[in-house]
């Protein structure tokens, strides 16, 4: 730590590694951008850096980061992980842990480009990993009988995240990942070389925290298996939000109201089985007049229970959310919008941004502007996945699903 | 014998000047204490009898009387308490436990004195209560595991069946109080107040009165240990049923209701004869055990269909956690945990001030435990034991209640000095009486608008609180513990009600 003083270019004392993590929450102001292809064609991430860093003074940079998805189809179906090192030690405890458990099909250092910019960034490997004896696995986990592999990833990410020293998996996804770090945000891509990759959805983060903790982890996106969830607000329901998905068993490490949000859809969307497009009855749920006015008794019946049952997850607070995952991106407000959000639409493409200017700057005129209310959903969804080979043959693939509608990723699914 | 002379609590002290020799207060005190002196034409008044309730201070037409606390004569002694004396002299005169009206009254910490709120500053707006919605309906009782939704081609549809639910305008009810201890008209305020906010009142181990059935969808009725009133026609007039087990002023005893209340239509109502002392079992014969309880609960839940929800009473005693979740697991739909501080009609002074735990600090336990076994969403958890204002509610809901009940606020609001005497069944408020000519002191109507009152008036500050903690909906604060910040307290008060100091940011 001696060249503590150093490494933050803000001069906080503060690390920007985990073992430095103070361990408390820290609120922030932030830009937020998310861009998707609904037909599934891969575009390079040129887009979304140019996109991002038009908000500039939305951040203060001491955070920014990307969220991938399609990128790595040569790996389409094995767990990629990103991992934050503080030092090599903890990435050889680690890649024990990881050895134990899976088969690591690829592993290298993530190729990094040094900038003048960007101090003492932690080690950032990636590692593309295959399970090993499920049958084992289910016996000694999952006794239960509800086990699935995503049950098992998002255990072990939280016991690595949770439990290790050194290490942090900000990344557990198939065929996405996540890039950040502490800087702005078209610093962090820059570093990260993000216009090297293609993906079909993108989402990036500018963070404004409050105050000067500088932790690599803390940055946005935050993610857990398919899902990465930028955000900006300060939601007031942590503390209630936090009870209700760790008596889920859900840990919540990091203290952050990004992390607590990814365990409301993971848990509501993935365990609970509830429609994507009925979260944002339950994350933002209309208030109890407007339920009262509706005439549909089977409507009003399903609102007025979604929200006697799942009150815990109700986000109260400003937050504009933009959600990714592999079939769809789902951007919300908080339902009094106590933040921006603007959403625009251009062929196959859609956008959302904290600011206008942001889609204005990558796409000059597009088909559809709004401003989505609040509470109300932006879902854009991959309606064809397209799978681009290493040597650039582009062919379609799976019809990923139904016309228009979100596959629910339900129970015992098996990834 | 001349020791009583120094027993007199208060003095009644009269201007004579003011004084028009009119005898509100003779016709007003029940204690007796003023007394016309025809010879003299003069009204004198006997402080040894004043208990303290300032009836007749507060209806002298001429302000001529005041009552004032009597300093003790007694050498000052902290260790031998004037309290502890005056204890040992009735009881060396009279050979019995010591009866008691209302919830302690001693100096231990108040843990909601101790709790301070937030509010948003900057980093996230406060909400304006006057021009935006806050909402804080609640609802009451176990919620599923999981719900089955499906999809058709109208839209989305709920597949699961909801267990019932109490749905309560503002998380506050009337906690229990039975005819008996109280008065009818006091039941009728209360049960119409209730009626009306849309919220719900509680029975306690009294009896319905029939004039009160037509409350029917507001009240919530009690099976205690006596099994007082108890038919099918009780439990077919009610919301909910509540199996009282345990009473946060007198844990692990029953209930008492001296022989003095139990006038006619009392003891008609409870099925008792008339003048005899209403004594509860401490323990209910047929519950020696949790899976006794069970039984009771799915008993209850067998005679009335599965229609409402059967919740359990305790108090607040050093195992409660556990007592709570085992509560949980043998089907109860909400647990009702009465504090320490609670309150009581009559209770021996001896357990009210010495038996059990504060409600805070028994709050924060069951709700943790119940949160560390996956079973907080089983039950709806309502608190009891001294909730004195809005801000109480709200720190207990913070804490991680879904509703509290109150009592003695509720008393207060009709008019209830706290002068602790409700055992002696004559209350000059007319509140905790039988005596017709005590009773009709209390108009039904003027009691249900000041409850009323009481109700909009905490439901304002809640809102307030809630807004400027930019919180929209009182689901957001349930179990917010990062809202409350504990000042004064030591590491281990603040571990177990999971709260920061005052000073530490999230």
């Amino acid at each position: 730590m001696e060249n503590l003083s150093l490494y933050n270019k803000n001069s906080y004392c503060c690390g920007t590694k985990k073992s430095d993590y103070p361990g408390y929450r820290i609120p922030s102001g932030c830009a937020v951008f998310g861009v998707i292809n609904e037909s599934g064609k891969l575009f390079n991430g040129r887009m979304i850096l140019e996109a991002i860093s038009m908000m500039h003074d939305r951040s203060n940079g001491l955070g920014g980061g990307f969220a991938a998805y399609g990128i790595y189809p040569d790996y389409a179906d094995d767990w990629a992980f990103h991992i934050f090192y503080d030092d090599n030690l903890s990435r050889i405890q680690t890649e024990e842990i990881l050895n134990s458990n899976f088969k690591i099909v690829y592993r290298e250092e993530i190729p990094t480009k040094r900038t003048a910019a960007i101090y003492n960034p932690p080690l950032i490997y990636r590692y593309f990993l295959r399970l090993k004896d499920i049958q084992d696995l289910y016996d000694r986990n999952m006794p239960s009988g509800n086990f699935s592999h995503d049950d098992f990833i998002v255990n072990f990410v939280m016991r690595i995240n949770y439990e290790s020293n050194g290490a942090f998996i900000i990344s557990s996804g198939k065929n996405m990942g996540i890039f950040k770090g502490v800087g702005f945000p078209e610093e962090i891509g820059e570093y990260f070389k993000i216009d090297q990759y293609k993906g079909y959805l993108w989402t990036s983060h500018g963070r404004f925290p409050t105050n000067s903790v500088g932790w690599w982890g803390g940055a946005h996106p935050f993610g857990l298996i398919g899902w990465s969830v930028v955000h900006n607000g300060e939601i007031s329901s942590y503390g209630r939000n936090l009870r209700f998905v760790a008596s889920l068993g859900y840990t919540c490490s990091l203290s952050t109201d990004t992390e607590v949000i990814t365990y409301l859809f993971d848990l509501l969307v993935r365990k609970k089985n509830i429609d994507i497009e009925l979260i944002n009855m339950i994350l933002a749920a209309p208030m109890w007049d407007r339920i009262e006015q509706i005439e549909d008794q089977e409507e009003k019946k399903l609102l007025k229970t979604l929200r006697i049952v799942y009150g815990g997850a109700l986000i109260n607070g400003p937050f504009s959310i933009i959600v990714g995952n592999k079939s769809y991106m789902y951007a919300l407000n908080d339902r009094i919008k106590l933040r921006p959000m603007v959403a625009a639409r251009k062929d196959d493409l859609l956008f959302v941004s904290s600011e206008e200017c942001a889609i204005r700057k990558v796409c000059s005129s597009p088909d559809k502007v709004w401003h989505p209310d609040g509470g109300e959903p932006v879902i854009g969804i991959v309606k064809v996945m397209e799978k681009e080979t290493e040597k650039g043959k582009v062919r379609k693939t799976e019809k990923e699903t139904a016309e228009g509608m979100v596959k629910p990723m339900g129970k015992g699914r098996q990834d | 014998m001349p020791l009583k002379l120094d027993l007199s609590e208060f003095e009644v002290l009269r201007d004579t000047q003011k004084c028009i020799e009119c005898e509100v207060c003779v016709r007003q005190c029940s204690n007796d204490v003023h007394e016309f002196d025809t010879d003299d034409s003069r009204v004198y008044s006997d402080s040894i009898k004043c208990v303290g309730c300032h009836r007749c201070e507060s209806l002298c037409p001429t302000g001529a009387i005041k009552i004032k606390k009597k300093d003790p004569e007694f050498k000052e002694n902290y260790n031998w308490s004037i309290t502890h004396l005056k204890n040992i002299y009735k009881q060396s005169d009279a050979g019995g436990v010591i009866l008691t009206g209302m919830g302690s009254d001693r100096p231990n910490t108040v843990y909601w004195d101790k709790i301070l709120l937030n509010a948003s500053q900057v980093t996230n707006p406060s909400i304006d209560p006057l021009r935006e919605p806050m909402e804080i309906k609640t609802f009451i009782g176990r919620k599923p595991d999981m719900l089955e939704i499906e999809k058709g081609d109208t839209g989305y549809r709920i597949k699961s069946q909801m267990t019932p639910q109490l749905e309560l305008s503002t998380p506050v009810l009337f906690s229990a109080m039975s005819y008996g201890s109280i008065s009818l008209n006091a039941c009728r305020s209360l049960a119409a107040a209730a009626a009306e906010y849309g919220i719900f009142y509680n029975t306690g181990e009294g009896g319905l009165h029939r004039d009160l059935r037509k409350y029917a969808d507001c009240t919530i009725v009690q099976v205690a240990s006596g099994r007082f009133g108890v038919s099918r026609d009780y439990l077919e007039n009610a919301a909910a049923i509540e199996i009282k087990i345990g009473q946060g002023a007198k844990p692990g005893i029953g209930g008492h209701l001296p022989g003095e209340k139990v006038t006619g239509d009392i003891s008609s109502t409870r099925m008792i004869p008339e003048g005899t002392d209403a004594i509860s079992p401490a323990p209910h014969h047929d519950i020696y055990s949790i899976e006794d309880l069970a039984q009771l609960i799915y008993a209850l839940k067998e005679a009335t269909d599965y229609s409402k929800p059967v919740g359990v009473k305790v108090s607040a005693v050093h195992n409660i956690a556990p007592i709570a979740s085992g509560i949980v697991r043998a089907g109860a739909d909400f647990v009702a945990i009465d504090g320490f501080r609670g309150g009581t009609g009559a209770a021996p002074q001896v357990i009210r001030d010495n038996v059990g735990i504060p409600i805070e600090l028994a709050l924060a336990s069951v709700d943790t435990r119940l949160r560390e076994e996956g079973i907080r969403h089983k039950a709806s958890i309502i608190v009891a034991g001294s909730i004195r204002s809005s801000s109480d509610a709200v720190k207990a809901i913070a804490l991680g209640a879904d509703a509290v009940y109150i009592a003695t606020a509720a008393l207060v609001a009709m008019g209830c000095h706290l002068c602790q005497k409700c055992y002696t069944g004559k209350c000059n408020w007319g509140i905790a009486t039988q005596d017709p000519y005590l009773t009709k002191r209390l108009n039904p109507e003027i009691g249900t608008r000041r409850l009323l009152n009481l109700l909009r008036a905490w439901s304002l500050e809640i809102k307030e609180i809630l807004g400027g903690a930019g919180i929209n909906a009182v689901e957001s604060l349930r179990g917010n513990r990062e809202q409350l910040r504990g000042f004064g307290l030591s590491e281990r008060e603040l571990s177990i009600l999971g709260i920061k100091h005052a000073g530490e940011a999230w």
